[in-house]
């Protein structure tokens, strides 16, 4: 039970931080005031997603219609059980990040801090407007502004190679949106009528495949964020930025946005049944595991740590993406569930990498033997990251690769079941070895470096990261009931 | 005074201009020019909520009936573009007397008003009129006004520019001469509705061909639908910054108009359609002027050029509309005719303030400028937006009507064609962004302050329609819809 309306709670997750904006620019000038701002605005956030989900579990149906701009098209908000994944994993980690970031920002010297916190409160104010959207119209609102308002995050530190990186940025995630996705929204409104989430999807009976077909290539190769191949350039470009942005946006936010948006699509657009019948579904299958593999094995092939990250994100985010175009209850339960418990691992990671980079100036992974002896916190936490990654236990992504394999296995996808397979050997062999030789001892005659680890706020928030991780494997109960409610 | 009210707002600017040669002082000029405009404004409202109520008007020139006199007809095809030219040369006008401070030499300050005034009282004149020679004279008002403006501008090659274009816009309207003349030689009558209704008679006969294929390229010339574009680029480029914010806002847009009418009311639907091979001619037009005029506009150094080039495109979005030939795509037509009015009408004048500080706008120049001048590349940025047809701005409103007229007709590569397009527009819109928001101040950018108010805030009025018509779209797009269903009605 909580003290406001469910409807209020919803507007204000994303008013809140597009306040706070002004609060961060008004205070820019004093370090601590500023970071309070952003401290308070992510607690109230994170406090209002939680009263939010525990409406939501006792079932009070929740939605929000600000306006209407074309007739059958407004800007609407309703809560329903991905959003509500997305949001509860996003409020949580926006917080941890605000901490991670003042730690990181500060011991690393960045200019224009007060445009980097304005900007990041600005791309959480739209992921929820994404996570909350009641209808494509306004998802796409809230994910283009995700997008620019995270192009100056990305080319924070202003060099050519910045800038280079967020041309990529910015021309893979507009081009797509505008030729590809906007098509197919286009597209769908023509042949539908309607852009409203619809359970059991929108398109009328008859609808000819071949059309339906036609619009999944477009939604599939359109939501660039979810980087399928050919598409995913963008996301090792954008390591370029400060690593609190790599981390929260580029592991969980604009990314998960992607993937989140072909969850819907495929769900509450298409419906399991008509996208069981869809020709294009299994060649895009085929892509996506494609993207599984080949994004691993270049990522293997990465010295720079968060580029080998980023690749094994864009791997990872296809897992999603074939969740989805399996078209079963058990693929979107598992894609549903991927969204958390890979935000959570890759976070860690990150957080891990950008502990590294500030406290011992370190980038590549060919530098980081040894440095486990130093650094023995956060390499632990990269560990447990590592493990989720991978799909072990004790760690969460265990029980959604779980879900994953089963979906693969009610349609008869060996071959999908085979890209699982291979790919978490794939994982192993670029991630596993990372921490492992953190600590193995260092060469005959060169002594054990001291203890030096990284800035305590950093510390806690991959401690706090890395624990959940752990924590969602022993209790997945709560997760599992809102991924499994999706398809009901 | 009501019954009068659709020639009012022609003669109002007409007389004001001769009574501006009186005033003498500059100030005075403009507040006198500034009033007229705005009382035209009032009017051009009036008369669309009039219509809006209770149907077309129809008003006989010094009472002689039509036929035989000159009728002004205001229906819902005319009466929001009046709105749309007077509205902007209002809020363009306010921004005027500071603008041409640093790009006219004062003595000729008060030419500048009248020529202003003449040409708007031209473009209303072509608009309201139901008279198809009346067309041609207004035409020929507000082309001459138009050169003496852009020959007003600071640069020596303003001259050349309004050279090119009164060569351009003369052969332009020579061949609308030809093509009223030979109408009035098959029919003996100038009257638009007579002539709707005398052509079928006559339809079949090389004459009626002839005329109507002189009409419409003399109006594409004025129009300038690529490849006849090449006056354009020039005179927006050398023109005094507050003229081209006026004529790319307005003046292209009335042109459009007048082809619209002849194809669909004089003509006729079917004759125009059935007879030639103008569906496909319009659309390869369109489409190349979309891609190519874009293209060009990616490699401009000079923003005002760009912003041309870009209008050249944008005509190909309006082309592009009638050459569906459906409800739909002459509804997304109208609107974006009123759309892009808005959106050229708030870059330009972001372009004339920048001009107004700096002397130029050349991209090279405008490193970090956006730090210097926060409020004008602010503008700039939500124009450009608008321009490139983001959601919540009035440009994504008129896209979404262009690409679902497209698929009305199944013409999936052409809606995938107007969403690469927009593609394009993001690239030479992004690279000024770029450079304003994201390079740091470099030597080469002059040490200049924000605009002054005095052309900031028109320039903001006209933002925040952008966005204001691009939320609440229920008057913008019912009136282009029932204009649509009227010159669909007869037909369909």
């Amino acid at each position: 039970m909580s003290f406001l309306a469910p409807e209020l709670m919803l507007q204000l997750t994303m008013l809140v931080p597009v306040l706070a904006i002004a609060g961060i620019v008004l205070t820019g000038r004093h370090e601590n005031v500023r970071e309070a701002v952003s401290i308070i605005a992510s607690v109230i956030v994170l406090a209002l997603v939680i009263g939010l989900y525990n409406d939501f579990t006792a079932g009070v149906p929740v939605a929000v219609s600000w306006f209407e701009i074309m007739p059958g098209l407004s800007l609407a908000f309703r809560l329903e059980a991905t959003g509500m994944i997305f949001a509860l994993v996003a409020g949580l980690l926006w917080l941890v990040t605000i901490f991670y970031a003042i730690g990181y920002m500060r011991s690393h010297h960045e200019q224009n801090q007060t445009r980097f916190y304005a900007c990041f409160a600005l791309a959480i104010a739209s992921v929820f407007g994404v996570a909350f959207a009641s209808n494509l119209f306004t998802l796409f609102i809230f994910y283009e502004v995700l997008t620019l308002s995270t192009y100056p995050l990305v080319t924070h530190a202003g060099t050519e190679e910045a800038k280079k990186g967020g041309r990529t940025y910015l021309g893979i995630l507009l081009g797509t949106s505008i030729a590809f996705f906007l098509f197919a929204i286009l597209g769908t409104y023509f042949v539908a009528g309607t852009l409203e989430f619809t359970p059991g999807g929108v398109f009328p009976a008859g609808t000819s495949t071949a059309v339906g077909g036609a619009l999944l290539v477009l939604f599939v190769f359109g939501v660039g964020k979810a980087a399928i191949m050919p598409f995913h350039r963008w996301l090792p470009a954008a390591m370029v930025a400060p690593t609190p942005v790599s981390a929260l946006l580029h592991a969980v936010a604009v990314v998960k946005a992607g993937a989140f948006t072909l969850l819907k699509v495929g769900t509450f657009i298409f419906g399991l049944d008509f996208l069981a019948m869809l020709p294009t579904k299994d060649a895009l299958l085929y892509l996506a595991g494609a993207s599984v593999i080949i994004a691993s094995l270049i990522a293997m092939r990465q010295d720079n740590l968060k580029k080998r990250l980023a690749y094994s994100t864009v791997s990872q985010l296809s897992y999603i993406t074939a969740g989805m175009l399996l078209a079963t209850e058990s693929g979107i339960t598992g894609g549903a569930m991927h969204i958390a418990m890979h935000a959570f691992g890759k976070i860690t990671l990150f957080f891990c990498a950008g502990a590294i980079l500030v406290t011992l100036h370190k980038t590549d992974v060919s530098q980081m033997r040894g440095i486990g002896w130093q650094m023995p916190v956060t390499m632990a936490a990269f560990m447990i990251g590592t493990l989720s990654i991978i799909g072990l236990p004790p760690t969460g992504g265990a029980w959604s690769k779980w879900f994953e394999l089963s979906a693969a296995l009610d349609t008869d996808q060996l071959f999908f079941m085979g890209v699982l397979m291979l790919s978490s050997l794939l994982n192993i062999a670029y991630l596993m070895p990372i921490p492992v030789l953190a600590f193995f001892p260092p060469p005959d005659g060169v002594p054990r470096p001291p203890f030096h680890e990284a800035p305590l706020p950093s510390l806690l928030a991959l401690t706090f990261t890395a624990l959940m991780c752990i924590a969602l494997f022993f209790f997945p109960q709560p997760l599992f009931d809102l991924a499994a409610s999706i398809t009901q | 005074m009501i019954v009068h009210l659709s020639v009012l707002q022609v003669i109002i600017p007409l007389m004001a201009a001769p009574a501006c040669l009186l005033l003498r002082k500059r100030e005075l000029v403009w507040a006198f020019a500034t009033l007229a405009t705005f009382v035209t404004f009032a009017v051009s409202v009036l008369l669309l909520s009039q219509v809006m109520q209770s149907g077309a008007i129809s008003y006989d020139m010094g009472g002689w009936e039509a036929p035989w006199g000159i009728e002004y007809r205001i229906d819902m095809l005319n009466a929001p573009l009046l709105v749309l030219i007077s509205g902007i040369s209002a809020i363009a006008l306010l921004a005027a007397r500071t603008s041409i401070e640093n790009e006219i030499p004062e003595n000729r300050h008060s030419f500048f008003y009248i020529a202003w005034l003449l040409c708007m009282a031209g473009l209303l004149g072509i608009t309201a009129t139901g008279d198809a020679f009346n067309v041609f004279v207004f035409l020929e008002i507000s082309s001459l006004a138009t050169y003496t403006l852009i020959a007003l501008g600071k640069d020596r090659r303003a001259l050349w520019a309004s050279f090119q274009y009164l060569v351009a816009g003369t052969i332009g309207a020579t061949f609308i001469l030809i093509g009223i003349g030979l109408m009035y030689v098959m029919t003996g009558t100038l009257n638009m509705a007579d002539l709707a209704q005398r052509l079928p008679e006559v339809e079949n006969t090389k004459t009626v061909f002839t005329a109507f294929a002189f009409f419409i390229v003399g109006v594409c010339m004025k129009l300038a639908l690529f490849p006849l574009h090449l006056w354009l680029p020039n005179a927006y480029a050398f023109a005094p910054s507050i003229v081209t914010t006026f004529l790319a806002a307005t003046a292209t847009k009335v042109a459009v108009y007048v082809m619209i009418r002849f194809i669909f009311d004089v003509f006729g639907f079917e004759f125009s359609f059935t007879h030639f091979p103008l569906q496909e001619i319009l659309m390869t037009l369109g489409i190349a002027g979309i891609f190519v005029a874009s293209i060009v506009a990616i490699n401009q150094d000079n923003l005002k050029r760009m912003l041309a080039y870009s209008s050249v495109a944008q005509i190909g979005y309006l082309i592009l509309g009638i050459s569906f030939a459906s409800q739909t795509g002459i509804m997304a037509t109208l609107l974006h005719m009123l759309n892009h009015g808005l959106m050229k009408g708030a870059l330009f004048l972001a372009m004339a303030a920048v001009v107004y500080r700096m002397g130029v706008a050349n991209l090279s120049q405008m490193h970090g400028i956006a730090s210097r001048m926060p409020l004008t590349m602010a503008a700039f940025l939500i124009g450009g937006l608008s321009l490139i047809g983001v959601p919540l701005t009035v440009g994504f409103v008129s896209k979404w009507y262009l690409v679902s007229a497209a698929l009305e007709n199944g013409w999936w590569p052409v809606a995938a064609a107007i969403l690469l397009g927009s593609l394009l527009s993001v690239i030479y819109i992004w690279r000024v962004i770029e450079v304003a928001y994201f390079k740091s101040v470099s030597n080469n950018t002059p040490d200049v302050k924000e605009a002054p108010a005095s052309i900031l805030i028109p320039m903001w009025i006209l933002v925040l329609a952008n966005l204001y018509f691009g939320m609440d779209t229920s008057l913008t797009v019912s009136v282009t819809q029932m204009a649509a269903a009227d010159l669909f009605g007869g037909l369909l």
